[in-house]
């Protein structure tokens, strides 16, 4: 790779290798992210490969391996171009079948995605349901670009808003221009990301400045960065190189969590690229301008996703926040300016920047600009990463883009926002996805994560679950946020096991104020989210496990028992060969025994027992209370 | 000079004075736990909240890192202030009851219950030890570990520190600790020098009679010898 020396040196290479696109040649296409890799989109590959070669076909069909598309419901999936055609779910016998036919530019009609309720086969990717309704500006470059390629990138416009900015030289207007597009952190908090910027170019620069990639995603549930972090590695990169430009910084770190060891990878592979061809590292493009990037790794800490914690851990401290003021763009890292952003804020950049600011507000609602990324999964028939504008409604996405809920139960509500959000309720689905609204909803945006549950979710052991994970992953330096999500704990463990008193649900509530109110940074600030909003939206479910000692989801094993109801048994022995653990007894034809000391509450005589037509379910849930009579 | 209100009172202080320095010098006594003068301001106990800004923009904040702003208005007591105080103290007085200095302070704020699973901690994390180690002793025995619950204070692998000087001002800090305090066993003690100490009821009579919550208490240990 030989070094670019100038702007126009790089525009050459870019219309050379834009004129080398040939888009009717068909085009494979495997993306093989993680989940795409976990799912067997490596043999896929393999198996393509074999194909090809074998077939002699290297010339005239390409192969692209990419990162995810986002329909993780759908992985190991092939898309072939230039249709666009889509394949979910593919094995490798199938994968044979697809080589050949598009070898003979044909479709395989029976591998296509079904819709369930038309039952009709769609072809293209684009007419899917689940695609359909996204605006993937983000996402939607993830199929096209090979992410260990530079030359990938830079074919289809990469690093072309860098060149601009570069030609332009005046990194205040790519502030303004920033600051015009009205685009808001994507981490979580929607700091409007201009104005952070205005205030890191603001700072005296002495010293250096430094901008952080913030890319520990660690809630549960929420892969959003990863997806991009390995998909499109070379547009951070260019956000970040614009956001130095225009800030004056000298410094950029990428902090990624360790657990995505294929982002941090492709992110190896891209610094290096970047650096050989001289799009980082001193005198970029011969403009003068200089630029390097680093890459830190976290160990492992939730709480390190938190500005202040991170900054410490980039310096090699522990991970620990500390009271603002003074904010980390008056005094970060080693006491320099510095400025975080989330992955999928500097993703956004480059397209600000290309599209330009007007064209981007053009897309979502007044003050909430652009589109999000979010990491639908849970309950519904359609799982993956979404990418919608803001604005849309919470229903949109579930209905829509997700499917509705992917058993017979009902959605009862979608949880927002990871660990530290809340839960919004179904009564509450036409609630436009904004900052402000989801706020005032008791939930937040978030990094992305959308979790829809259903009526077989207990709210109160979700939000014993979200609170278990703060109090594990809660610092523990400032002792609110430390003693409360422990405490908040206690009492849920108590309520989930029978033990809970009317006190200590108004104690509950208390205290959930009070760390929200008294924590030191967002991690507490926002740890109570889960109860209140379930206290909020779900007080009849908390109210059933105090009062009635009853789990009306049946999630809370020590709250029900199973019973058998003599008169309605006829002794069919199905319940007697599911049993795990042996403790449903009895002859045929005759009521069944359960033994109580050996029911282990697995739920499989349950979901067995369906002699609906003849006597109803003869097995039945009860609390704990009831179930002394009977067998 | 800057100018600020302090619960109504407009008052000017100097820069770089925090919060918790102002309403000291003008009467509004705050309480404090992890606070110490001439160790770094920490923030963690949360005791010092004073509530800033107004309408939905007011937020609690710890005076003891605050710097004071211009035209700043600070409350030191008001209703959110002194619910989530009172609060802090029921949880730290369940967590660490023993606490002569906890004791006191939640009875000078009127904290009559305790609704929480009883606990005998020996030590709340304050991390006033670990700053006068490393800050005025120069030393850096000692550190904190862990996360969350499982957040510690020792020294590295548990075993007697080379740095450690046994100069005890770690435990002449410490609001909470006693236990911690292993001067009957001084092989596994992280300093060891409360045997410099010189408790008071050695040579004040009046003290035998007093409740003493020290266990083991390096006074008895003394005098049984």
């Amino acid at each position: 790779m030989e070094k670019l020396k100038s702007v126009d040196a790089f525009k050459n290479l870019q219309s050379r290798l834009a004129d080398s696109i040939d888009l009717s040649k068909p085009t494979i296409v495997i993306s093989a992210g993680t989940c795409g890799q976990a799912s067997g989109a490596n043999d896929l590959i393999r198996i393509t490969k074999r194909e090809l070669l074998t077939l002699g076909l290297s010339d005239r069909i390409h192969l692209r391996i990419t990162g995810c598309h986002g329909y993780c419901q759908a992985e190991p999936s092939v898309l072939v171009e230039p249709r666009g055609t889509f394949y979910p779910k593919i094995g490798s016998q199938e994968m044979v079948r697809i080589v050949g036919a598009t070898a003979a530019g044909e479709v395989v009609e029976r591998l296509l995605w079904k819709d369930p309720n038309t039952r009709k086969r769609i072809e293209r990717l684009n007419d899917i349901p689940f695609f359909k309704s996204q605006k993937r500006t983000i996402l939607s470059q993830n199929e096209k670009i090979d992410p260990i390629r530079i030359y990938s990138y830079i074919q289809r416009a990469g690093y072309t808003a860098l060149a601009k900015v570069l030609e332009k030289s005046d990194p205040r207007s790519v502030v303004e221009e920033v600051k015009a597009s009205g685009l808001r952190g994507r981490g979580g908090a929607g700091f409007p990301t201009g104005l952070k910027w205005e205030l890191l170019a603001k700072q005296p620069n002495g010293r250096g400045k430094i901008l952080v990639c913030n890319a520990d995603e660690g809630d549960p549930g929420a892969y959003m960065d990863r997806s991009v972090l390995e998909g499109n590695p070379h547009s951070i990169l260019e956000g970040m190189l614009i956001g130095a430009y225009a800030t004056g910084a000298s410094e950029g770190v990428l902090y990624v969590r360790n657990e995505y060891p294929l982002a941090i990878k492709h992110l190896i592979i891209a610094l290096r690229q970047a650096k050989e061809l001289g799009l980082i590292g001193k005198n970029i493009l011969g403009t003068g301008f200089s630029f390097d990037i680093s890459l830190v790794r976290g160990a492992g800490a939730f709480v390190c996703g938190e500005e202040t914690a991170l900054m410490r851990s980039i310096e090699g401290k522990i991970g620990e926040p500390r009271q603002r003021p003074p904010f980390p763009v008056q005094k970060g890292i080693e006491g320099k300016p510095t400025a975080i952003n989330n992955v999928e804020t500097w993703a956004n950049v480059p397209i600000i920047i290309n599209e330009g600011a007007t064209k981007y507000t053009e897309i979502g609602t007044r003050n909430n600009h652009g589109t999000k990324i979010f990491s639908l999964v849970g309950k519904v028939k359609n799982t993956g990463l979404v990418e919608v504008p803001m604005g849309i409604t919470i229903g949109e996405i579930v209905h829509d883009i997700g499917g509705g809920p992917s058993g017979r139960a009902q959605i009862k509500a979608v949880q927002t926002g990871g660990p530290s959000g809340g839960c919004i309720p179904t009564s509450m689905f036409d609630l436009p996805i904004d900052y402000e609204s989801l706020t005032a909803a008791g939930s937040i945006m978030g990094s992305g994560g959308m979790i829809v549950m259903d009526e077989n979710t207990c709210m109160v052991d979700v939000a014993k679950y979200f609170m278990k994970f703060l109090k594990d992953e809660s610092c523990g330096k400032c002792f609110v946020c430390r003693k409360g999500t422990q405490r908040m704990w206690e009492i849920l463990d108590d309520i989930t096991k029978g033990k809970g008193t009317l006190q200590q649900l108004d104690l509950l509530e208390e205290l959930a104020l009070v760390v929200k109110d008294a924590s030191m940074c967002g991690l507490g600030q926002t740890a109570s989210n889960p109860v209140l909003s379930t206290l909020r939206y779900f007080r009849e479910e908390y109210l059933a496990h105090v009062e009635r000692k009853f789990c009306p989801a049946t999630v809370c094993r020590d709250l029900f028992t199973y019973r058998v109801i003599p008169e309605k048994c006829t002794g069919c022995a199905l319940c007697v060969k599911v049993c795990p653990t042996g403790a449903i007894k009895g002859p045929r034809k005759e009521p069944h025994n359960l033994d109580r000391s050996k029911c282990i509450k697995c739920k499989a005589c349950y979901d067995v027992c369906k002699f609906d037509a003849i006597a109803g379910d003869a097995i039945i849930i009860v609390p704990v209370s009831d179930g002394r009579g009977g067998n | 000079m800057i100018k600020l209100t302090l619960n109504g009172l407009p008052v000017s202080v100097e820069e770089g004075v925090t919060l918790l320095e102002a309403a000291n010098f003008f009467g509004f006594p705050i309480p404090t736990l992890c606070h110490m003068e001439g160790l770094s301001p920490y923030g963690a106990c949360r005791l010092c909240l004073v509530e800033i800004g107004e309408g939905p923009k007011a937020k609690l904040v710890t005076s003891c890192t605050y710097p004071a702003e211009e035209g700043l208005k600070v409350r030191t007591a008001s209703a959110r202030v002194v619910k989530a105080r009172k609060m802090i103290l029921e949880l730290l007085l369940a967590s660490c009851p023993q606490s002569k200095i906890i004791q006191d302070l939640a009875s000078a704020h009127e904290v009559r219950q305790q609704r929480f699973r009883q606990e005998h901690e020996d030590c709340i994390l304050c991390g006033l030890c670990e700053r006068m180690c490393r800050e005025q002793m120069a030393a850096g025995a000692i550190g904190f570990r862990g996360r969350g619950d499982h957040r510690s204070l020792g020294t590295p692998f548990d075993i007697k520190s080379e740095t450690c000087r046994l100069c005890g001002g770690c435990i002449y800090v410490c609001p909470a600790c006693q236990l911690r305090c292993t001067y009957t066993e001084p092989d596994k003690a992280i300093c060891g020098a409360c045997a410099n100490l010189s408790p008071p009821c050695l040579d004040k009579p009046q003290f035998n009679d007093m409740m003493c919550y020290m266990t083991p208490c390096v006074a008895c240990e003394i005098r049984k010898d």
